[in-house]
């Protein structure tokens, strides 16, 4: 009969009227994401930071700037004090090489990805902000942090953030 | 009275929904007929062959990742077998069956993706287009646990990968390959057998086989025109010489061809990933290498069967950290070398869906 392969695809669209919807109400609802996900506000620990660069270094971008001063931060063992630690998440494409060359962990990617600016100014992570922000690292590049919920990796400290 | 009649020529894109990225086609028309036809491409230009001469060998993954940007895993998989085969070395056996998994991953997720904007254009407008979008959710969720990300995976790199899988992927990549079969079972009942789609897609667009090989077209456009060519058969990389398969072929590479051929392959995919799962042993899943690679001067060519045909990385190294220049062929841009055989005497309707049937991508033609 012609018209038999329409009403039989008709069949499985009407068959979805009874299903529960996939999709997720955004902002009051919000869909989960993995504890790997690569995300926004990147988590920095001063304290286990030595300056040594290898991040901004590996990034293909050129998105971190680091600016070292050792009068900062005289005979503290072999770390140099930090003048300058500025990501520019508006061209970073969260690719997670820094975070992978950081042989200290102290940069981790974060889990947020809510970040919407109105200039492009504002997107410049600078450090101050980085030594305020509210600590969500994800595990990516971090396999220690993998068994560690959501909920208790926010806010974590340097010691239990590192290896 | 007789009407005086001339053929027009009319800009077909860079903005048309349909042409699947920023493409323009120069259409000559007598009325509704093609008569002639001038593909414009890059508008998506980039420079990332140029780019890559001054990236360190990883960095590059991240450049790989947007060239094809609905099969980004493929890309980073030709692209690291290539360093690994101008450095001599082997990724460990775990690394290699994760990048055949993503591998086949990544090819169902794109046929998806080509299928549910060929019926798109067809005029099936949106519901096939939003169940395949429910399944690629799911592989995007996979990548997502594997890599930390969603398009841009970055995830492999010369010498295996970058993180060995994550707990919680194996039995959502299980849930995966119980469900997906009925999932494409269900397409085939949406539209397989569509008077619709049937009429405008039977004996529309053939590409004779000859032609076909005579163009270099590779992938699942060439399947399609009845040639069993598929790189993972023809020249076994990674784990593909472990595992069964069949190759779906079709018979006169019609744009229906085309479409059976991509759902068939999904099932194929589907086969290969469980039977990976099965085989997967444990052990390393990256090779001892340092952050900064310097191959040994020389040059390499590696390729793989991605899903839009053969893609091919071509990297010389002058010894030093970059490459000295870095050469890919891209599937899709050869693939579009026949439109203009394929369209001329077809009518401004058909054109829609012969372009869409061929599956390219802009971000990998202007690469
Ligand atoms: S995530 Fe990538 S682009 Fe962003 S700062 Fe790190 S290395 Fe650079
Ligand atoms: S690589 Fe790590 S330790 Fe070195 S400067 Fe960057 S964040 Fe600090």
């Amino acid at each position: 009969m012609y018209g038999e392969g329409i009403l039989k695809g008709l069949g499985v669209t009407l068959s979805y009227l009874f299903k529960k919807p996939v999709t997720v109400q955004y902002p009051e609802e919000k869909a989960p994401h993995y504890p790997r996900f690569r995300g926004y506000e990147f988590v920095w620990y001063e304290d286990r930071c030595t300056g040594c660069a290898s991040c901004a270094k590996y990034c293909p971008l050129g998105t971190i700037k680091i600016v070292t001063n050792p009068e900062l931060q005289p005979n503290v063992g072999n770390k140099y004090g930090l003048e300058i630690f500025d990501i520019d998440t508006g061209r970073c494409m969260f690719c997670g090489l820094c975070v992978e060359a950081c042989p200290y962990d102290a940069l981790f990617m974060g889990s947020g990805f809510e970040r919407a600016t109105y200039t492009r100014r504002s997107m410049m992570v600078h450090i101050d902000e980085l030594r305020l922000a509210d600590k969500q690292p994800s595990a990516f590049a971090r396999p220690h942090l993998h068994g560690v919920e959501f909920g208790e990796r926010t806010s974590l400290t340097s010691p239990e953030a590192g290896r | 009275m007789t009407l005086k009649t001339e053929p027009i020529i009319v800009n077909i894109g860079p903005q048309h929904p349909s042409t699947h990225g920023v493409f323009r086609l120069r259409i000559l028309f007598d009325g509704e007929v093609i008569h002639d036809v001038e593909p414009v491409f890059g508008y998506l230009h980039r420079g990332s062959e140029k780019l890559a001469e001054e990236r360190t060998y990883t960095q590059i993954v991240t450049l790989t990742d947007r060239l094809d940007y609905l099969a980004a895993m493929s890309n980073n998989l030709s692209y690291c077998l290539s360093v690994e085969k101008l450095m001599g070395i082997e990724a460990p056996e775990r690394a290699k069956y994760i990048r055949t998994i993503m591998a086949e991953l990544m090819r169902i997720s794109s046929h998806l993706m080509g299928l549910g904007f060929f019926l798109q254009d067809l005029g099936a407008f949106a519901t096939p287009l939003m169940y395949m979008f429910r399944e690629r959710e799911k592989i995007m969720d996979l990548f997502e646990m594997a890599s930390g990300a969603r398009i841009t995976y970055t995830y492999m790199r010369p010498g295996g990968v970058n993180d060995d899988l994550p707990p919680e992927f194996m039995p959502a990549l299980r849930k995966f390959a119980d469900e997906m079969p009925g999932y494409i079972d269900e397409y085939e009942r949406l539209l397989r057998e569509n008077e619709i789609l049937i009429t405008r897609t039977k004996g529309v667009g053939v590409l004779p086989r000859d032609l076909a090989i005579n163009g270099s077209l590779s992938g699942p456009a060439l399947r399609a025109s009845g040639v069993p060519w598929d790189l993972r058969k023809a020249d076994p990389y990674e784990v593909y010489s472990r595992v069964q398969f069949d190759l779906p072929v079709g018979q006169i590479g019609d744009n229906y061809d085309r479409f059976l051929v991509r759902l068939e392959e999904m099932r194929q995919s589907l086969r290969i990933v469980r039977q990976c799962m099965q085989q997967m042993p444990a052990g390393p899943f990256r090779a001892d290498l340092p952050m900064l690679l310097r191959p040994p001067k020389g040059d390499a060519y590696a390729h793989v069967e991605g899903p839009k045909g053969e893609l091919g990385f071509y990297l010389v190294s002058d010894g030093s950290i970059s490459p000295y220049r870095c050469a890919i062929r891209a599937p899709s841009f050869i693939n579009l070398s026949l439109l203009k055989e394929m369209l001329v005497g077809w009518k401004i309707a058909d054109m829609i869906t012969i372009v869409g049937s061929l599956d390219f991508n802009m971000g990998e033609v202007d690469r």
